[in-house]
């Protein structure tokens, strides 16, 4: 009989934990962008460091902090009320054109 | 293509969603959220993958491995733009109380996938062998 008693707690919580969710889904982003991010570092240094490859690197670490800095933007709006404005499209469009942005600098990377 | 021209104006433009209809409850938008987040983790695995094809598979001749590659890359390209597009159109369908809009895109993709994936299975045996 616990989740009656937490429910009892705080009136006020989504039963159905949308805004955690919704947080943890960014987390996940976070992770996805992170394991990309390495990926890339790896590929720009693989044949030893040269500029180019010194230059893609900080581009694409740039590009992981811009992500980050979105993440972490929204979750904080997210944790902080109970029931949160929907996403900015500016936001989104930044999150996707930062994705965007790491495929052209890889497609630069293999060629 | 002139649809899609409106709705990149949209995704910069958030006071103009906001004009559009009424606030639906706020969990239809973090649902929302929350798939636009799923396809960028799509979009963020596919350009992983590209990488991997590349820094993975060195025996490949060059040729099918940096194809490989850019065709992983390019999908991601366009899984992340059609994220954000699908999610401002999400969000301005339920602001209006509209049907949700349906898409080819899930479809196109898994088959892309495929193709890929057969490619991969046939270019590291015949690379193998050769």
């Amino acid at each position: 009989m616990s989740a009656p008693a937490a429910r009892r707690q705080d009136p006020d919580r989504d039963p159905g934990l949308q805004p955690e969710r919704t947080r943890l889904a960014w987390r996940r982003t976070t992770l996805s962008g992170t394991v990309c991010a390495v990926l890339a570092v790896k590929t720009a240094l693989h044949g030893g460091v040269s500029a180019p490859g010194v230059v893609a690197c900080a581009l694409c670490g740039v590009l992981w902090l811009g992500l980050l800095n979105i993440a972490h933007r929204r979750i904080r709006t997210l944790a902080a009320t109970t029931a949160p404005a929907a996403f900015a499209p500016r936001h989104a469009a930044a999150a996707a054109l930062c994705t965007v942005a790491m495929a052209v600098c890889g497609a630069a990377l293999v060629l | 293509m002139i649809e899609f021209v409106r709705n990149v104006r949209l995704w910069f433009a958030p006071a103009e969603v906001r004009q559009d209809g009424e606030t639906p409850d706020y969990r239809f938008s973090l649902a929302n959220e929350r798939t636009f987040l799923a396809w960028l983790r799509t979009a963020l695995a596919l350009i992983g993958g590209g990488f991997a094809v590349d820094q993975f598979l060195p025996d490949l001749r060059w040729g099918w491995r940096v194809g490989l590659a850019l065709a992983l890359l390019a999908a991601g390209v366009l899984c992340s733009l059609r994220a954000v597009n699908h999610w401002v159109r999400c969000e301005r369908a339920m602001r209006r109380g509209e049907d949700l809009p349906v898409s080819r895109f899930p479809a196109l993709l898994s088959l892309v996938v495929a193709v890929v994936a057969v490619a991969m299975v046939v270019v590291v045996l015949v690379g193998w062998e050769g």
